[in-house]
């Protein structure tokens, strides 16, 4: 090989790893610009749901958390009649879900022989598959029908009549209502709810459980004074990741909640939520007061997920920090 | 000896043991009942015409979901196509580039919110960006939406994946010469493609069975069109409509299409467990 062929050889060697060079930077600068993306998105959701829904809250000012009214006809809205439904709807759900939840934590990591966890672990997470569309139609034919002949009935007899409390459970008996739109959510935040439980006792290390079956804990005792105490942060991350989904459902809720516009007492009586809302009338929202209306709503309704969400993460990267000292 | 002391901890623990394993079965139960009515109330509508014909105007009997499936399989193939690219390069950014730097951090925080968040308000945002400027309901319109939720399962999914392959494979690769963009593409995206997969697949479970997002943005089409620049009909947003429609029909047109939908996005989401072989990391991808 003469100097010069050894030359070009070298100078292509040298262009080569040149361009290499300049690919990695593009490369690494496109894949940068897509991770902004995500935040873009979450920027351009509120900067619009702001421009939107700008008319309504100028128009209805603070009243419009406050008052109940929802009036096409006179162009009068408030958002009162629906935060209240996602607040009692969601509330029903996380109240039942927890204890359901902690349950088959407790039966996937202390209980079930090993070949037993996996199937029943993905059955659970196949009741977070089912499209909430899904949950509606049978919550609608189904649920609802089956709830006010069997319990709805016997709960408005029973408890109806008893002072204060009684009004909760007085209504129709067609099923349609809060208490069965909060079971239905029950149903759907349990697989989330669960993952999260489940995956957080599992990261109890094995010696702090051993020392206490050895000290003559009973399984119980083991779960409630060490597996809870050392995994609370992530439960209540948990708890508050299932709040979030409940609070946000929306085609579940809109079949089963009874869709009216009203504030009462009553957990039988068809209400609405802020999702629901939204879903029955953003399409047939021809003036502009109405279409502004609902998307305060949504905003509404994106701030508080926004919120409860974030918590949960915040307080489920507390633990993995905790965890990650340790190890 | 303290015997009934000992006895009522024993007892405790039995009870509460028992309690657990009771409340498994009723969260077992109620998928069994939704399974079984679905199959029960389903099955008997089943049949080609629900494939070959469009949905029925009110009161006409006969009739299927052939729009409606075409529409769905349109609107979840555009969206797969501008969600998980985007979010698949977006997790190569976050785990091969950022890790633990603070873009990274406040990224992955920001995705994870972003995963739950309400489907409806995503409909609500793309009304107001797509629909309002283009004076139309559309395919287009859908199809963006339904980009915007697959996006953060893409990403938690894709970021856990690429996390999972060995660092000593890229310094291996790097140590031989190979261009870092190389490493990524040829090394570490061929390591974790089963994962990706697992990512995409979640992706398409969670947006072929979403309603919320489709209400007012694709709108719905009584008749078929494979233009996405026209409105377009879902099976999920029918169903809707269906459902809450008074003609039995209809009604069992939405049987039917439920036991279609469920039973494609369960299998879509036991297939997504199978490539990567472990139910762990299919997980963190539905943690939604």
């Amino acid at each position: 090989m003469s100097g010069s062929e050894r030359l070009t050889l070298a100078l292509t060697g040298i262009a080569k790893l040149r361009r290499g060079r300049r690919i990695d930077v593009l490369f690494r600068w496109m894949t940068e610009v897509f991770a902004w993306a995500v935040l873009l998105v979450l920027g351009a959701i509120v900067i619009e749901l702001l421009r939107d829904s700008w008319p309504a809250f100028s128009r209805f000012g603070f009243g419009f958390f406050t008052s109940s009214a929802w009036n096409p006809v006179t162009d009068d809205y408030g958002a009162a009649s629906s935060i209240l439904g996602t607040l009692v709807t969601s509330f029903i759900a996380i109240l039942l879900a927890v204890p359901i939840s902690f349950g088959i934590a407790l039966f996937l990591t202390e209980l079930a022989p090993l070949w037993l966890r996996r199937p029943v672990g993905i059955a659970v997470e196949l009741l977070a598959g089912i499209p909430s569309i899904i949950y509606g139609i049978w919550g609608l034919f189904i649920f609802a029908p089956w709830f006010a002949d069997n319990v709805q009935i016997k709960l408005t007899d029973y408890l109806g009549g008893l002072p204060v409390v009684g009004t909760l459970f007085q209504g129709p008996p067609i099923g349609l209502g809060w208490a069965v739109a909060g079971l239905v959510l029950t149903i759907m935040i349990i697989p989330f709810i669960a993952a999260v439980m489940r995956d957080v006792f599992e990261l109890v290390p094995t010696t702090l459980k051993e020392s206490a079956y050895a000290l003559g804990s009973t399984r119980w005792e083991v779960i409630r004074h060490i597996v809870l105490p050392y995994t609370s942060v992530g439960v209540i991350g948990g708890i508050m990741l299932g709040l979030g989904r409940a609070l946000g459902e929306t085609m579940a809720v809109t079949f089963v909640v009874g869709n009216a516009h009203d504030v009462h007492a009553s957990l039988f009586m068809p209400g609405n939520t802020i999702a629901s809302t939204i879903a029955n009338e953003f399409t047939e929202a021809t003036s502009l007061p109405h279409r502004s209306a609902l998307i305060a709503l949504g905003l509404i309704l994106f701030v508080i997920t926004f919120i409860v969400l974030a918590l949960a993460k915040l307080l489920l990267m507390r633990l993995e920090r905790a965890q990650g000292q340790k190890a | 000896m303290n015997n009934a002391r000992y006895l009522r901890r024993r007892l405790t623990n039995v009870v509460n043991m028992g309690v657990a394993v009771l409340l498994t079965g009723l969260a077992l139960f109620f998928l069994a009942w939704i399974l079984f009515v679905l199959a029960a109330k389903g099955i008997g509508y089943v049949h080609p015409a629900l494939f070959v014909e469009s949905t029925p105007g009110a009161g006409i009997p006969g009739g299927g979901l052939e729009n409606a499936f075409i529409g769905s399989l349109i609107m979840t193939g555009l969206g797969l196509l501008m969600g998980a690219p985007v979010g698949i390069l977006a997790a190569t950014y976050l785990a091969e580039f950022g890790h633990h730097t603070r873009l990274a951090m406040t990224v992955r925080f920001i995705n994870d919110v972003l995963l739950s968040a309400p489907s409806i308000v995503i409909g609500v945002f793309v009304y107001g960006v797509v629909v309002e400027p283009m004076g139309h309901f559309s395919g287009w319109a859908g199809a963006i939406a339904l980009a915007i939720i697959a996006l953060p399962v893409t990403v938690r999914t894709t970021d856990s994946m690429l996390q999972l392959v060995p660092d000593q494979m890229r310094e291996a690769a790097i140590a031989l010469g190979t261009p870092r963009w190389k490493v990524t593409v040829w090394i570490v995206y061929r390591a974790s493609l089963p994962g990706i997969v697992t990512g995409v697949l979640l992706a398409t479970a969670r947006i072929i069975g979403e309603a919320a997002p489709l209400l007012f943005t694709s709108l719905g089409n009584q008749f078929l069109t494979l233009n996405p620049n026209r409105p377009m009909a879902a099976v999920p947003q029918v169903l809707f409509n269906f459902a809450m429609g008074p003609y039995e029909n209809w009604h069992r047109i939405a049987w039917a299409g439920a036991l279609t939908t469920t039973l494609l996005v369960l299998l879509l989401m036991i297939a997504a467990r199978l490539p990567s072989g472990r139910g762990r990391s299919a997980k963190s991808g539905q943690g939604r």
